[in-house]
């Protein structure tokens, strides 16, 4: 508003035609409104509505968990349907972990904003209803109100990725401690070209620390439906591929778990693209093609990625009827 | 821990018991003072970690097989090989455990660096399996890496280009199973052990056969000196299998057999059905209203509806064991995990033997259960599960509760149509039904083109289906078949009552007056070892 005006704002700014009111409102009478500060002392600090410091507690209560669920079995699911009409595979891998329940992690790959929704949407039972996620406190919880959509859409909790703060772990970490499953992006943020990005090793570290599995998860084609840099959806088809789930081996650290993890990733990436007895073939034999694809100019990079857009929908109708 | 089956005397507070009855069910009371009731085990407690027990049974063979890992090399030619959609009943809640076996064993394939694999569907004379069958049994992963190239298909016992002729056993046994199979470097069969009479060299032997081979056991002789087929020391049938498997042997076959076991938990212990699997005296007021809402539910359905809703069942079986290795060592281990679910001691036999047939059979999965197939599983399947003698003494009486509707699969079942019509018109004595139509059956083009091009059992079918009832038909004195419809029951040649009352006073007609009763609650299995 103020570089409309002139600098002194009694003359419309340079190169404009209309001069647009300042309207100033009142202020309101101290209790209505925050008292002042007086001179020579310092300010009380104030906690912070968002950022990294958001406190999202409230959004794991009763209230906003049955919110929470009504929004994501009606809204969410008919966006996820309209939009990626996912296929899930996999989630026979999970039924040992499904019958005894415990708190697992989830380290998927990350195409798209799309992802979230699709994954809430998939997780089956019992964890679908004890789950938060990992946001990036930069992007999700920059204001109040983009804080408390987090917090209540998708139970996400504030992590850092621009530094490394105890804060967004130990928080996770009492979260998983307390029966929650984590979902957590280990790329730390969406493909820019269509591509992964090397692996963090927070999802491993957690693991390790919690002492509880990670299940890898390939998304497929929701950076076909919302890449990253695009507004407006395109709809198409999704696949998730859920992976065996990973327990780190005796000795284990978080970078080794964390190359295991993303090992793991890159292989439901063959897997879902070509087949799993050729991906199983490829990955005893060490050539699973990486995540982050080839090592070459961007052109390349994106021809590559042509190979990948493989989409099959399967008429589920028994023959014959009678 | 779960309760052993057990052997119930009927006195006047003993509350009426379900009867299968096709696709619904009857409760009925037995005569107080004479009658007993055969109660299946509770199911076993299944293993905890499946695919832990798959790696372990895939490395630590039973037998004088070496691990898998060590029979597979760079070049060589692998093929697995499985049980087909007759097995298990009803079908397993995904993942089936085919499924989990098969994947293991690729995956070991796969690290030692095998190419040439094929996956086949072990079916015999049995209907191909649709795609849908098949992604259910191997799964999406397997079928979507294996079908689209043809790596994956179901077995065809009449295609001559793809039979290999290994020889005769020496009661002159002619033994032929699918090419591919035979000249493979290692054949892994991969089986799901329902009942005793499953598995061991009957896997390959049958499931593998064609028609050449299938005619030597399954046939009037055979069943009549099997005492019973589910007691594999006293069953011609397996004892012909034994032999071909000594043959198949000698050809340079080597065969990797993985056996599987499963639990009772066959009606689930929550769920609308799970009444089903526990004792009637047991049941709570939610299991009585569930049965008493969905028995009023299913009464007035129409039969379609009621069959969709049926064939749809999946059972969460739990998996109670996994054993791989030589075939005769795994066999053995897997019959007794078998008994240790299914086997209870029964002291003699009685005059009458009443069963509750269930809405399926091997035969009949996403199918409809025919007059012919309701005379084998009342006859064939659960009056020979037994162990020393039958339950029902000679010359005593089977009832059997089931609509026996005249209704055929004209898809599946095309030639048992013909077989009710045109055969059992004639006669219903098995051996002269063999000498006088099967080969005419069996090499019948159109059943053939049939049995290989569309999703129907081969024309010699249900002719294995009767020689499957003679032991019981030679055994009873009579067989009446409750609730059935007359002129079907009549054709196969039974007694048609309406009510069990009725029955029970016909069979006074053959077997004296006050006869003595043991009823058979199954399913959940249950196998009788009578002393």
């Amino acid at each position: 508003m103020a570089s409309l005006l002139s600098r002194n704002g009694k003359g419309p700014a340079p190169g404009r035609l209309f001069k647009v009111p300042s309207v100033r409102l009142p202020r309101l009478p101290f209790p209505y409104s925050a008292p002042t500060v007086p001179e020579g002392l310092e300010a009380p600090e104030r906690r912070r509505r968002s950022g990294p410091d958001y406190e999202t507690d409230w959004a794991r209560r009763l209230p906003a968990r049955l919110g929470r669920a009504a929004l994501r079995e009606t809204v969410m699911r008919g966006a996820v349907t309209a939009l990626a009409a996912p296929e899930v595979h996999g989630l026979d891998r999970l039924d040992a972990e499904r019958s005894e329940g415990g708190p697992v992690i989830f380290a998927p790959n990350h195409h798209s904003h799309l992802d979230t929704p699709v994954l809430l949407t998939s997780i089956p039972d019992p964890w679908r209803e004890r789950i938060f996620v990992g946001g990036a406190a930069d992007y999700f919880f920059r204001n109040a109100v983009t804080s408390a959509l987090s917090a209540l859409l998708i139970n996400a909790i504030p992590i850092e990725r621009t530094h490394v703060t105890r804060r967004s772990t130990d928080q996770a970490a009492a979260l998983i401690d307390d029966g929650w499953s984590l979902l957590l992006f280990p790329e730390g943020g969406r493909s820019p070209d269509g591509w992964g990005q090397p692996f963090r090793a927070g999802a491993a570290y957690l693991a390790l620390r919690c002492d509880v599995p990670v299940v890898p998860v390939h998304i497929e084609g929701t950076g076909r439906i919302l890449r990253k840099g695009k507004t407006l959806p395109t709809p198409s088809t999704a696949k998730v591929t859920f992976g065996p789930v990973l327990h780190p081996a005796e000795g284990d650290n978080a970078r080794r778990f964390g190359t295991t993890i993303e090992t793991a990733v890159a292989e439901l990436a063959d897997e879902a693209t070509t087949d799993w007895w050729s991906a199983r073939r490829r990955a005893h034999a060490g050539t699973t093609p990486a995540l982050t694809g080839p090592d070459a100019a961007s052109w390349r990079r994106a021809w590559a990625l042509g190979d990948r857009s493989r989409r099959s929908r399967r008429d589920k109708r028994r023959w014959p009827d009678i | 821990m779960p309760r052993p089956g057990f052997v119930l005397d009927v006195d006047r507070s003993t509350p009426p018991l379900v009867f299968h009855h096709g696709e619904g069910f009857r409760l009925e009371k037995l005569p107080a003072g004479r009658s007993r009731v055969l109660y299946p085990g509770e199911p076993l407690a299944p293993l905890d970690d499946v695919d832990g027990a798959i790696r372990h049974a895939l490395d630590n063979p039973l037998g004088d097989s070496p691990p898998l890992h060590a029979l597979l090399k760079p070049g060589m030619k692998l093929t697995i090989c499985f049980d087909d959609i007759s097995l298990p009943l009803p079908p397993m809640r995904k993942p089936d455990v085919r499924q989990r076996v098969i994947e293991a064993v690729l995956d070991q394939a796969a690290a030692a660096g095998v190419d040439d694999v094929h996956v086949i569907a072990a079916l015999a004379l049995h209907r191909r399996m649709t795609e849908d069958e098949l992604r259910h049994a191997v799964g999406d992963r397997v079928y979507d890496a294996f079908a689209p190239s043809g790596l994956l298909y179901n077995h065809d016992a009449e295609d001559p280009d793809n039979l290999a002729f290994l020889g005769t056993t020496p009661h002159g046994e002619e033994v032929e199973i699918n090419k591919r199979a035979a000249e493979s470097d290692l054949l892994v069969y991969v089986n799901i052990n329902l009942v005793s009479m499953d598995g061991g060299h009957k896997s390959t032997a049958t499931g593998l056969a064609s028609y050449r081979s299938l005619r030597h056991h399954h046939n009037v002789r055979t069943m009549l000196e099997s005492r019973s087929f589910m007691d594999r020391h006293r069953s011609e049938l397996h004892s012909s299998n034994w032999r071909m498997g000594k043959v198949l042997e000698d050809a340079g076959v080597k065969i990797f057999q993985i056996e599987t076991t499963l639990n009772n938990n066959t009606f689930g212990s929550s769920g609308p059905m799970s009444m089903l699997q526990k004792r009637e005296w047991e049941w709570s007021v939610r299991d009585r209203a569930s049965f008493a809402a969905m028995k009023a539910g299913l009464d007035r359905m129409p039969l379609k509806a009621r069959r969709a809703v049926f064939q749809g069942w999946k059972a969460p079986y739990g998996v109670t064991s996994v054993q791989a290795g030589e075939v005769e060592a795994v066999h053995e281990a897997t019959t007794e995990n078998v008994f240790r679910q299914q086997l209870v001691e029964v002291e003699g036999q009685t005059d009458v033997l009443t069963m509750g047939l269930p809405y399926v059979c091997p035969y009949n999965v996403n199918s409809v259960m025919n007059p012919i197939l309701v005379a084998c599983t009342g006859l064939g399947y659960f009056f020979n599960m037994y162990r020393g003698m039958p339950l029902v003494r000679e010359g005593g009486v089977v009832i059997m509760s089931h609509p026996t509707t005249w209704e055929f699969h004209p898809v599946h079942h095309p030639s048992y149509i013909d077989f009710f019509e045109q055969v059992l018109a004639e006669t219903t004595d098995p051996l002269e039904i063999e000498s006088r139509f099967e080969k005419q059956y069996a090499e019948d083009e159109w059943y053939r083109h049939l049995y290989r091009n569309s999703y129907a059992y081969h024309g010699v079918h249900p002719f294995y289906m009767w020689y499957w009832i003679c032991h019981g038909l030679s055994h009873a004195g009579k067989v009446i078949v409750v609730g059935g419809e007359t002129r079907a029951v009549r054709r196969l040649g039974f007694g048609a009552a309406s009510t069990l009352q009725d029955a029970l006073e016909m069979a006074e007609d053959v077997v004296g007056r006050d006869p003595t009763i043991t009823h058979v609650h199954n399913p959940p299995l249950v196998m009788a070892d009578v002393k």
